[in-house]
């Protein structure tokens, strides 16, 4: 077991986790926060991304004993006062998601996408997004999305 | 994933020290952690070496240019310095897997793994890398020993690779349009003392394609390329490229990489 301490949307946890955590367990069954999706569970399809230190990544393929003394950002940590941020707001306007599933990992990507690229062209966003898989909407729309996001940031 | 001791070490001895036969270092992950969760590997003890802080940077000097072995795929991508020294290193960088495993993932990781499709040991081949590790120094050619196998001894930890700065470099690669694997990828160099061909994908274990490199030290073009015959024996032949198909993209990718020197 190993005691670590994270700052996860803003709140320090401590918690004491067997060695073998990765982080997307640790965000859905240790703190309860089931926002972040596991797909794969083998870092293809990037349902699980989560920003660590300002970074995206996928939770599944990061060991939460590794990411002690982290800042961690999940879906649930963009919503401020009640309010969606303009990722997810854009994602909603756009019909940037069917099932939801591929979601949050797609959002918390994206957002990560526009701190390196403030106005990504169409060709920008799907190479950045190649590690997040939709089965649903043939990428269209969350393109779009991404696109009407980056108007709004 | 079956449970494992986790070690995390400031300190490059005490790493080593820490290593038996039943145990692995932990860098990016990218590979180790989903080959424990599909039973692929099973380690008793993971020793995590991301926060020994000499194993990560960049440094350029006019003849090389040094990576530490926990650099991470995006910081080579955007290092203006190697931009600036070898360009089509970072240009590899930045066409490995996608950003999140750029994010995490590492060079020492890619080259001590050696997967047969990967994108580094191609580089390494091509610009007459030496792999600096906690005991020696071995030069790549000696190193990448086969499919999913290097020269490194149990315990043995690669702390930096040191590559070497051509006068003009390439890599091209096909991609498998879902992986994003090479099915082939070729990375040419020409240095002062003469050039390489570092193939990744084609066969089980990357190689210098000699074929090509003999037709490019007479004359260093595209249609050097054009009556090199490569033979398929050896190749991989697989539901995604057969090993004739294989052998022509090797060609194909070399004259790509020639022509974008």
């Amino acid at each position: 077991m190993k005691k670590i301490t994270l700052e996860v949307n803003g709140k320090k946890v401590t918690k004491e986790v067997p060695d073998h955590t990765v982080l997307s367990v640790f965000i859905r069954e240790v703190l309860n926060l089931t926002g972040t999706h596991v797909g794969c569970d083998t870092s293809q399809c990037g349902a699980c991304v989560v920003h660590a230190d300002g970074k995206s990544i996928k939770s599944c393929t990061a060991l939460a004993a590794d990411l002690d003394g982290s800042k961690v950002t999940t879906i649930e940590g963009l919503v401020s006062n009640g309010k969606m941020h303009p990722m997810q707001e854009a994602f909603k306007k756009l019909h940037g998601l069917q099932c939801g599933f591929c979601t949050p990992g797609m959002v918390m990507s994206a957002i990560d996408l526009l701190k390196h690229k403030k106005n990504p062209s169409d060709k920008e966003i799907r190479d950045w997004l190649e590690g997040n898989i939709c089965r649903c909407t043939g990428y269209q729309n969350i393109v779009a999305a991404v696109k009407e996001a980056a108007s709004k940031m | 994933m079956k449970t494992f001791n986790y070690h995390s070490t400031k300190d490059v001895k005490e790493a080593t020290k820490l290593a038996s036969s039943s145990s692995a270092f932990l860098a990016g992950g990218m590979t180790t952690i989903p080959s424990m969760k599909l039973g692929l590997a099973s380690y008793k003890d993971i020793i995590d070496i991301k926060r020994i802080k000499k194993l990560s940077g960049i440094k350029v000097s006019g003849k090389s240019v040094t990576i530490g072995a926990t650099t991470k795929h995006a910081e080579v991508a955007n290092s203006k310095e190697i931009k600036k020294a070898i360009p089509s290193l970072a240009a590899l960088a930045e066409g490995i897997g996608d950003p999140q495993v750029r994010n995490r993932g590492t060079i020492g990781g890619s080259i001590a793994n050696n997967d047969p499709a990967a994108d580094y040991p191609s580089a390494c081949i091509a610009l007459n890398a030496t792999i600096h590790t906690s005991s020696r120094k071995i030069s790549a050619d000696k190193f990448f020993a086969g499919m999913f196998e290097t020269a490194l001894k149990k315990g043995e930890l690669i702390q930096a690779v040191e590559f070497q700065v051509p006068e003009k470099s390439c890599y091209q690669k096909y991609p498998n349009p879902a992986s994003r694997y090479a099915i082939v990828g070729v990375y040419v160099a020409k240095h002062k003392s003469g050039v390489n061909v570092g193939v990744t994908g084609a066969k089980s274990c990357v190689y210098n394609e000699k074929n090509i490199v003999s037709a490019l030290s007479k004359s260093f073009s595209s249609s050097a390329i054009d009556n090199v015959k490569i033979p398929s024996s050896g190749m991989n032949s697989d539901i995604h490229a057969s090993a004739e198909y294989r052998a022509n993209m090797v060609k194909i990718f070399a004259k790509k990489a020639v022509d974008a020197c």
